[in-house]
């Protein structure tokens, strides 16, 4: 297992290196520096800032000199907001962020999982295609969509709910949840009846049956720990959706969390910290799928056996 | 799996398989009703510029925005510009960027994918790898990357998009190149001293095509989805041109008081995402059934 642990590590190494080679090189190629759209400035004053920001250096150097900072934990300062560093805004936002998509991924789990394994009790019958209908409206209805008109409806007709912000009025928090949640909650429903619906049919569940054990055991000691094995290998890439979501929620409910920031620093051209944030996402992300891995292999028996015969 | 002498003689016994796939999606009426209601969209979207009931930039700046009426079946935004011929324009950006850059995913997965799963060995070891390190990329990131260091080009958008999305199709057909790779009409064929190229574009491809068709289907919604949300964040298309993504983006601006000019869009973007992921079902039930299990 540990070995496994390693091994998975040590893979992620030359996918983070990528990862940060190609932003580092994209954000290089921008088109025009990122002081020469201003109003002419005195040649000194380029020169310094260049001598600031590294940019009279051969891009090598700069290269290496990043991946420096990037190993001290520095992604760098902003180049809009003189004194402003990447690091603070992480520091700024991340809570934020973590806080939303903590809440999100509650929502997704608690409504994905019931549905699932509810459809998965009776296959075929209009109590597996009722819950799997709405499933299908969660996919096709984008969080861009969702938050919105949930803002419509609860917000503005029936004024149940703040409109917008994050932690200043009571409940200002349900409808952004709500919102990143229930794209994956569709998601992980699916994925929980397959697995629910494959392990429903093992020869270990007949057993625990023939035992006499009531359905509600069989089903939620038995059954749930194999079942969920695909929701948990989703978890990972569900992490990078909900990152990506945050913009867009973040957006839509004016929350001041990392997702806001990215796109405002997109907006804004504001190039050394759109490299910073990416690679600071992509370390997340890849990190996430790291965990996801593992603890898929960990909850599997089958998987885990075969790793210790292997060694 | 399909017959394996089904390539060697395509006319009589491929044909076969695609009637059987046919009959089978038409039992399926939820996909038949998919696949109605995206030629629907596709034949107005073609037809857009002589069906249209107003011009795509004709104002009536006195009109402002009005709910739907007899004049403008879905009212008008806060130019005075129809919405039904704003959303008609939007399909045909959003159904263009859904269907070329899923090509694009196509082209590179369908023959990456052979070409590693034909070769086998440290070739096909180093091109999955390759995959592998690039599906643990954050990508949607890139995009938003993409589009701020290269400006917002709908060329651009379609190549980026490609670019993510062909890597789960150069997975699926590497796998079934590599189970049909040491069957014996493939051998046959080589010992009757085909070339490579002809093996892989007369025999693999084709035999790929059923789990290729419906991973397509199933793609073309997540590409439109992908479109319209980066043209809800102001980085994909870009006005005058329009999507619906876009028009969904307008929309929320002034939903409070012109409810109509969020609900319309996102209808049709909603509409057109249901069929074709109803559709792809149909499909993967219809041509792939072992992987229909979930």
């Amino acid at each position: 297992m540990l070995r496994f642990i390693l091994s998975r590590l040590l893979q992620a190494i030359p996918v983070l290196l990528v990862v940060i080679t190609a932003t580092f090189l994209l954000v290089r190629c921008a088109p025009g520096g990122p002081f020469s759209a201003e109003k002419a400035v005195p040649p000194e004053v380029v020169r310094a800032l260049e001598a600031q920001y590294r940019l009279d250096q051969p891009i090598w150097q700069q290269y290496l000199s990043y991946l420096g900072d990037l190993a001290r934990g520095e992604f760098g300062p902003s180049f809009r907001y003189p004194g402003r560093t990447v690091n603070e805004l992480i520091a700024g936002g991340l809570p934020i962020t973590a806080e939303l998509a903590f809440y999100a991924m509650l929502v997704a789990l608690l409504i994905g999982v019931c549905a699932g394994v509810i459809a998965a009790l009776r296959p075929n019958t209009p109590q597996d295609y009722l819950p799997m209908s709405a499933a299908m409206l969660g996919i096709c209805m984008p969080s861009f969509l969702m938050g919105p008109l949930l803002v419509l409806v609860f917000g503005i007709w029936l004024e149940w709910l703040p409109v917008s912000g994050w932690g200043e009025l009571a409940g200002d928090k349900i409808l952004p949840a709500i919102t990143l949640g229930t794209g994956y909650a569709a998601y992980i429903a699916r994925l929980s009846r397959g697995g629910m619906l494959e392990v429903m049919s093992q020869d270990y569940i007949r057993t625990a049956r023939a035992k006499g054990l009531p359905e509600r055991v069989v089903v939620l000691k038995h059954a749930l720990r194999g079942g969920l094995i695909p929701v948990v290998a989703f978890l990972g890439p569900a992490f990078a959706g909900l990152l990506s979501g945050s913009f867009v929620v973040e957006t839509i409910f004016q929350i001041p969390g990392l997702g806001r920031f990215y796109v405002q620093a997109a907006f804004n051209r504001d190039y050394t910290m759109i490299l910073g944030t990416t690679v600071f996402f992509a370390t997340l992300i890849v990190l996430f799928n790291l965990l996801a891995d593992i603890i898929t292999v960990w909850i599997n028996p089958k998987m885990r056996h075969q790793l210790s015969r292997s060694r | 799996m399909e017959n394996p002498h089904s390539a060697t003689l395509t006319q009589e016994q491929g044909s076969s398989l695609w009637r059987d796939g046919w009959i089978r999606l038409c039992k399926n009426h939820l996909a038949l009703f998919g696949l109605a209601v995206i030629a629907f969209f596709c034949v107005i979207a073609l037809l857009t510029p002589w069906i249209a009931p107003y011009g795509y930039e004709q104002q009536d700046l006195q009109l402002g925005a009005s709910p739907p009426s007899a004049a403008h079946w879905l009212g008008t935004d806060i130019f005075g510009r129809d919405m039904l011929t704003r959303i008609m324009y939007g399909s045909r950006v959003s159904l263009l960027v859904g269907f070329v850059a899923t090509g694009v995913a196509l082209v590179i997965g369908v023959l990456w994918g052979t070409v590693a799963g034909y070769a086998g060995g440290r070739v096909d070891a180093v091109m999955m790898r390759l995959v592998d390190i690039l599906y643990a990329l954050p990508f949607m990131i890139f995009i938003v990357l993409l589009m701020v260091v290269f400006g917002r080009n709908i060329l651009l958008l379609f190549l980026a998009i490609g670019a993510v999305e062909w890597l789960t199709m150069a997975r699926i057909v590497r796998g079934q190149v590599q189970n049909l790779r040491h069957q014996e009409f493939i051998e046959a064929a080589f010992s009757m001293g085909l070339s490579r190229w002809i093996i892989i574009r007369r025999h693999l491809i084709p035999n790929t095509l059923g789990p290729v068709i419906v991973y397509t289907t199933l793609t073309i919604p997540n590409v439109m989805l992908l479109e319209a949300f980066l043209s809800f964040l102001g980085l994909g298309i870009q006005p005058p041109q329009s999507s619906w993504g876009l028009l969904i983006s307008h929309g929320v601006e002034s939903m409070e008081e012109y409810p109509w000019l969020l609900i319309f869009p996102g209808l049709a973007l909603s509409i057109t995402l249901f069929a074709l992921n109803f559709l792809g079902d149909g499909l993967r039930d219809a041509l792939d059934p072992k992987a229909s299990k979930d």
